[in-house]
């Protein structure tokens, strides 16, 4: 198929219905309007069911209700829709539903402003919601990345019954990037054996999707396997992506659209004689935290680049562990490093300031 | 080859559409490609503005700070923009609409009168086609054919006869930057 031109949030929605996305619940807000546009066109010509809720929360449940019966389901949002569905998603991550939530972030806290930010990577990462569960978390650095992503977040979700968030800014649901819908080579998944839709023939036992478990045995049982999930989709399902970090005396650490200004960084420090590699993480949870623990064998001293006062920061230091200085470089307000503010703090990283 | 872009002007003006025709046109002619609108509260009448890279290597940062070719449809956008000019860099403007003159010395600067040489074209709304022309016959980042297949296929069968004006304005800018 030949490449289009198209926003990164057209794109998605494109994604997610050819990866058999059938049910679509959304409630508008600024920078990720157009999916649900998108999907409200699409989703009749496909069969499929497109619902604009009457708030968040809603949204969230009737996705919470389609997964339990076994449908593709997806929602999206923005950061402070996004906060809304985390009782949702709470649930969803107890009931163990797959499904997909994309939040393209804004700047915040509170309603903040619509302009890029990546200030919910700990609401994304650390559950977000009550209790504790994760969600798969991917972050894509452009268009067609993000629209490769999809098919695999339903693939994800579908296999270890999870939800999985993509994680994007207003930079990428508003840039429009060459985009090819890739035929996509689908996993083996599991027959969903546990879907609540229908007891007409009787044969097989009643299927509840339930996310009470008064007894305390029962609670502790379902955080177990929770548990047991959440180590395999780290061993299996980590991603990572190394830009020249062979010879890299320094290391930039980000992700998502940052992690495109911090390449065109580490190409200008190579100019001026600093060997600088770039490590960006793909999956936010599971964290590439071995990425981060070899490179930390070889190189001086990592920065991490982030649209925020500093979160993934954390999860850097604990993957090197003090075997080297990570220092930090952020915007917040919608702004976006530039470059040549990102060479400036490696500067002073190597300058030990 | 990489080139950087920002073009800029009034809500309603067509710099967002001129830039997605260069986008467009060099993803067609095979080239890595980005286009970064400013979005959100932005109404007519308002400012808008859009960057553009194209470029044989992969696309790094889609936010253009040290851009090869600025070009301007209103004042508030040369004031704004002009220092996000690379040194040597290309300035087009729109002359019809904004009087002062660019305060750098180390740019090439071309005037464009493309409000008046659009009416000649048949309507003032082909500002940005004027615009368009009058950069592409100075930096030659895309065929001019390419760019006329792009359109044809964005504005489709209905508002097909509005392609020939529309090529017009084109050639009238590329020749008002000769």
């Amino acid at each position: 198929m030949a490449k289009v031109l198209m926003k990164g949030n057209e794109a998605i929605a494109e994604a997610a219905i050819k990866a058999g996305c059938t049910h679509y619940f959304g409630y508008p807000i600024t920078p990720q309007n157009q999916i649900p546009e998108y999907m409200s066109k699409r989703m009749p010509q496909v069969g499929g069911t497109f619902i604009q809720a009457e708030s968040e929360v809603s949204a969230i449940n009737m996705v919470y209700g389609a997964a339990g019966a076994g449908a593709r389901a997806m929602t999206s949002s923005s950061s402070p829709g996004i906060s809304l569905k985390q009782e949702g998603l709470s649930y969803i991550a107890c009931a163990q539903l797959p499904c997909v939530v994309v939040n393209m972030i804004r700047s915040g806290p509170g309603l903040g402003g619509i302009l890029p930010s990546q200030g919910d990577y700990f609401q994304a990462t650390k559950g977000g919601g009550h209790g504790d569960y994760h969600l798969v978390v991917l972050a894509p650095s452009g268009v067609q990345e993000a629209a490769d992503l999809v098919a695999e977040a339903f693939d994800i979700a579908d296999e270890y019954r999870i939800p999985v968030m993509i994680l994007g800014d207003g930079m990428i649901g508003q840039m429009m990037e060459p985009v090819e819908f890739k035929k996509h080579e689908g996993r083996e998944l599991p027959e969903k054996t546990w879907a609540a839709n229908g007891w007409k023939n009787k044969n097989h036992a009643r299927r509840v999707v339930n996310s009470l478990y008064i007894e305390a045995e029962a609670m502790e049982e379902v955080n177990r396997q929770l548990q047991e999930k959440y180590a395999e989709i780290t061993k299996k399902e980590t991603r990572v992506q190394e830009f020249m970090t062979e010879d890299a005396d320094y290391i930039i650490a980000a992700f998502g659209t940052t992690a495109r200004i911090a390449k065109n960084a580490a190409l200008k420090a190579r100019e001026m004689g600093i060997k600088v590699g770039v490590i960006r993480p793909i999956t936010l949870w599971p964290f590439p935290a071995e990425a981060f623990a070899q490179a930390a064998e070889h190189v001086k001293g990592i920065l991490c680049v982030e649209m925020n006062t500093g979160q993934m920061v954390e999860d850097v230091k604990l993957s090197v562990n003090g075997k080297v200085p990570v220092e930090f470089y952020g915007t917040t307000g919608g702004f976006v490093p530039t470059p040549a503010a990102v060479v400036d703090a490696l500067e002073k990283l190597k300058e030990g300031k | 080859m990489t080139e950087q872009i920002i073009l800029a002007g009034f809500g309603g003006q067509g710099v967002l559409l001129a830039g997605q025709i260069i986008a467009y046109a060099g993803m067609n002619e095979g080239k890595n490609v980005s286009w970064l609108p400013s979005y959100g509260p932005e109404m007519r009448g308002g400012t808008a503005n859009c960057n553009v890279v194209v470029s044989d290597e992969e696309v790094g940062s889609p936010v253009v700070v040290e851009a090869d070719c600025l070009i301007v449809m209103n004042r508030p956008s040369l004031e704004k923009y002009e220092k996000d000019l690379k040194p040597g860099g290309l300035l087009l403007l729109d002359s019809d609409l904004i009087e002062i003159e660019p305060t750098r010395s180390d740019i090439k600067v071309i005037k464009v009168p493309a409000n008046s040489l659009a009416e000649q074209a048949g309507s003032i709304k082909a500002a940005n086609m004027v615009m368009l022309g009058a950069y592409n016959a100075c930096a030659h980042v895309v065929q001019n054919k390419t760019i006329i297949e792009c359109l044809e296929k964005i504005m489709g069968e209905k508002k097909a006869h509005l392609i020939p004006m529309n090529e017009q304005a084109l050639e009238l800018g590329a020749q008002a930057a000769k």
